[in-house]
């Protein structure tokens, strides 16, 4: 048992480190399905182009014969071109394989199995283009190994406070953004009443394409910081990391933002916890054990309010 | 879902067509494809029922398919050293299997559409994980590496060996299986099914034990995974986890969206041609899943309907 | 201002509205009667475009409306008080009514405040609950909401659908006033009501509409006055 307590901190600390960059990812889940009620299968892809999107970034950096390579310049260099694509990305999904789909109204099933068709064909795109085998992120040319601090029993990585960080910052952004500005209104306006909003003089389709494009963006950069951390990226990483963020989504409350930042800390602390207790193979079976849990017996999630009456029947 | 049945005369014709396929078949592994075809179409119309019948989307049936497999491997195999005839572990896996189905649909029952798909997918994420991972600290599913040395189909004694026998034995699963969908579609439960994919509440109101069919729903589909299951274990000769992949669920999933959900011989040519296809196409093998997956897209955004349905309605507007 | 000529709408196959003309002048008060599925919100919807006439013109200040997009109808200055009210229940007063103002982006900040002022002084206990969810509001409340969050787009024209539904006798009236005084500030209002004696007490010109199509047609005064119009038309709804 001394041993476990031991690794306790440490572990904490990486699912603090995880659990925002769900919450990140998470976003882009809960934004779309509160405006359109769908959920974007292909958003697992999107965060993993983004993550391969700054792998190009760094590697290009690289080779430019620059002595001081230092994260403060060069992290937002990183991040911005892959938000830029894979927002870019995720409106383009939405106006040609989910718009025809969701203005002819009935079912969800129709952008759901569209969804996956673009998530399967993403994923073979970039296995195609970029190769099968997985590539390094040199993340320690960029944060050496010994930028670190150590807290009650943690080493804490400066990697791991500026993953926090930015994901942090921009969860909160997106916060006020949603809550402060005229835009974020009629987004919250569209999320509740499209129709209603429209009679108000919103552009809905614009304001639909936005959603996309910040979701996938926030998304996008949770990829390039899952490369950073685990150095290893892969055409298949979008896949589980998906199906986790979804999950973090699904458990603060779908539609909810809070709800997915707070859903995704559960999940990165609930997961870290669990594998210092068990074999780690079965790690993903928690966060799908939590799925199944919570859809069955809490479906509006932590926060979440009426979604309640989508998710039953 | 109400469609024109194809002509007695029409189903008659093709009947011969298939008992005769292999005399006309190049070489034996064409033979092998057949069966491969006929083993499909019999997991298409058992997914078919769930989804196509009672409009449960169900991400995860390959979870079935694996149980089924690998229930037959335990029964059947030197894994165990459980030899049981064929004939006798055959309905023991297609009942286990059923019950698997019972199970898993258990949970999902009060829940709609997207959220339905996915705790399926969950399930069959799960199952795919157990598989590949309980071979400690008792070696139950033989991990990664599978099982091999799976007995052979053995009728009266005589064990099935070419593809041609596999081939006729798949050949008669399926026309049972066919003519078991055709049945249940015009069944009390058939209907029942139909009320619920259409308007579940107003298929409650109508004094429709929703519960109940959907549970029957889930059951009779993971059985015909089972028998499925049992087929590829025993031809195969050996099973592993990578057979039951999600990418599986959703291959299965594709022929019975391109054949049209609900219609049966329309399935059955999705298995045909999302089986056949890839093999013709073996040189471009390696952009497979891409065609796949824009295949659906397309195929949801231009005809939602399938390729091969007579209806007009939208495969999702009912 | 407005005038629909010969409007037909359809749901799928099923017509809902007939040949329906209408037409709104400037400054007046126009009320539309009629029963339940008599084609009323319909033709509300029809105006806005959110549903699309079969056949028929539907014009605003001279310009062709019809089959424009809703919210490009909405910019021309059409605002609309719905039918249970509507509000986004998940937001506050103060940001229902600021996305009332959403096609003013352009205006100087100093008249949309001005606007606010208005709603306030015309309903003083929706300041009182500024910062309230719309959803916590009662019913009354809502309505008032409903009816301010429209006046901030300073519409041209005000759509009303079913003003007085669900409402006590005494809010009716407060209603009703209100919208009377709204039209003495100077804007055009078309109503569209089941109560059709409260709604042609304040109405300059009322219209009967019937399974679809206009019955009757004339001043509110005369609809008002004569016996046999009230007893078959406004009846016992």
């Amino acid at each position: 048992m001394a041993d476990v307590l031991a690794i306790l901190p440490q572990q904490l600390v990486f699912g603090l480190a995880l659990g925002t960059v769900y919450g990140l990812v998470a976003l882009g889940y809960t934004m779309v399905y509160g405006i359109l009620f769908m959920i974007n299968f292909a958003h697992g892809e999107i965060f993993m182009i983004g993550a391969y999107v700054g792998w190009w970034v760094l590697a290009l950096l690289l080779q430019v014969p620059v002595g001081a390579l230092h994260p403060a310049w060069v992290l937002p260099l990183m991040l911005l071109p892959a938000m830029l694509f894979t927002g870019a990305l995720g409106v383009g999904l939405e106006r040609f394989a989910y718009r025809p789909l969701y203005l002819r109204g009935a079912t969800r099933l129709g952008p759901l199995i569209s969804a996956i068709g673009a998530s399967i064909f993403l994923q073979n795109a970039v296995m195609l283009t970029q190769g099968a085998r997985m590539k390094v992120y040199m993340t320690s040319l960029l944060f050496p190994r010994d930028w670190r601090i150590q807290i009650v029993g943690a080493s804490v990585s400066a990697l791991v406070i500026v993953m926090v960080g930015v994901a942090a910052l921009m969860m909160w952004g997106l916060h006020l953004l949603v809550q402060r500005t005229t835009l974020g209104r009629s987004i919250r306006a569209v999320a509740e009443d499209r129709e209603m909003a429209a009679i108000m003089g919103v552009n809905v389709r614009r304001v639909i394409a936005l959603t996309f494009f910040m979701g996938s963006a926030l998304g996008g950069a949770g990829g390039v910081l899952v490369g950073l951390y685990y150095t290893q990226i892969d055409f298949f990483m979008g896949y589980s990391a998906g199906l986790k963020a979804f999950t973090a989504a699904v458990l603060g409350g779908i539609g909810n933002i809070r709800g997915a930042m707070l859903g995704g800390l559960i999940l990165g602390l609930v997961e870290s916890l669990a594998v210092t207790f068990m074999n780690p193979a079965y790690k993903d079976v928690v966060a799908f054990v939590l799925l199944i849990l919570v859809l069955v017996i809490r479906p509006t999630g932590l926060l979440g309010e009426s979604m309640a009456a989508r998710a039953k029947v | 879902m109400a469609q024109p049945g194809i002509p007695r005369w029409a189903a008659a014709v093709l009947g011969l067509v298939a008992l005769v396929a292999p005399l006309a078949a190049p070489n034996d592994y064409w033979i092998g494809v057949m069966a491969r075809i006929c083993l499909y179409a019999t997991l298409a119309l058992g997914l078919n029922i769930v989804v196509g019948f009672a409009g449960l989307l169900d991400l995860g049936y390959v979870a079935f398919f694996g149980i089924g497999s690998y229930l037959y491997t335990f029964l059947a195999s030197a894994h165990f050293g459980l030899h049981l005839p064929f004939l006798v572990t055959l309905p023991i896996v297609i009942v286990l299997t059923a019950g698997s189905g019972v199970l898993i649909g258990a949970p999902t029952l009060r829940l709609a559409g997207d959220y339905l798909a996915i705790v399926t997918l969950g399930f069959g994420e799960i199952t795919y994980l157990l598989l590949i991972n309980l071979d400690r600290p008792v070696n139950i599913t033989g991990g990664p590496s599978g099982i091999v040395g799976i007995d052979p189909p053995a009728v009266a004694g005589v064990a099935l060996s070419t593809n041609t026998h596999y081939y006729y034995l798949f050949l008669a699963a399926l026309g049972l299986t066919l003519l078991a969908s055709a049945r249940l579609r015009h069944s009390r439960i058939g209907w029942a099914w139909q009320a619920i994919r259409e308007d579940e509440l107003a298929a409650r109101a109508m004094g429709i034990d929703t519960t109940v069919a959907k549970l029957q729903a889930f059951a009779i589909g993971a059985s015909f995974a089972g028998i499925g299951g049992s087929f590829l274990a025993s031809w195969q000769r050996s099973v592993f986890p990578e057979n039951f992949l999600f990418t599986e669920s959703i291959n299965i999933l594709a022929m019975v969206i391109l054949g049209g959900m609900g219609n049966l011989l329309g399935v059955v040519a999705g298995a045909a041609l999302l089986v056949s296809l890839p093999e013709v196409f073996r040189d471009l093998q390696r952009y497979r899943l891409l065609a796949f997956g824009l295949m659906l897209m397309v195929l949801m955004v231009f005809r939602p309907q399938g390729l091969l349905s007579f209806e007009r309605k939208e495969a999702s507007d009912d | 201002m407005l005038k629909l000529t010969d409007v037909d709408t359809h749901y799928g196959r099923l017509p809902v509205l007939k040949s329906v003309s209408l037409e709104v002048r400037v400054g007046e008060i126009v009320c539309l009667l009629g029963g339940n599925a008599s084609g009323k919100s319909t033709t509300m919807k029809t105006i806005l475009g959110v549903v699309r006439p079969t056949a028929g013109r539907v014009e605003f200040e001279g310009d062709r409306i019809d089959g424009l997009a809703t919210e490009v109808i909405a910019r021309r200055g059409i605002s609309l008080v719905p039918e249970a009210r509507r509000i986004f229940a998940r937001m506050t007063v103060w940001e229902n009514l600021s996305m009332g103002a959403f096609t003013r982006q352009k205006a100087p900040a100093g008249e949309v405040a001005q606007d606010f002022e208005r709603v306030w002084t015309l309903f003083p206990r929706l300041k009182e609950r500024q910062h309230q969810l719309g959803g916590t509001l009662s019913g009354g409340e809502q309505q008032m909401l409903a009816i301010g969050r429209a006046l901030m787009a300073r519409p041209r024209l005000l759509l009303m659908d079913e003003p007085s539904m669900g409402l006590a006798p005494v809010l009716v009236d407060q209603v009703f006033d209100i919208i009377r005084a709204i039209n003495g500030q100077g804007t055009t209002i078309l109503v569209v009501e089941q109560n059709a004696p409260v709604a042609l007490s304040i109405a300059t010109r009322g219209y009967v509409l019937q399974n679809g199509r206009i019955v009757i047609h004339d001043t509110a005064r005369t609809l008002l006055a004569t016996d046999s119009i009230r007893r078959a038309y406004l009846g016992e709804d």
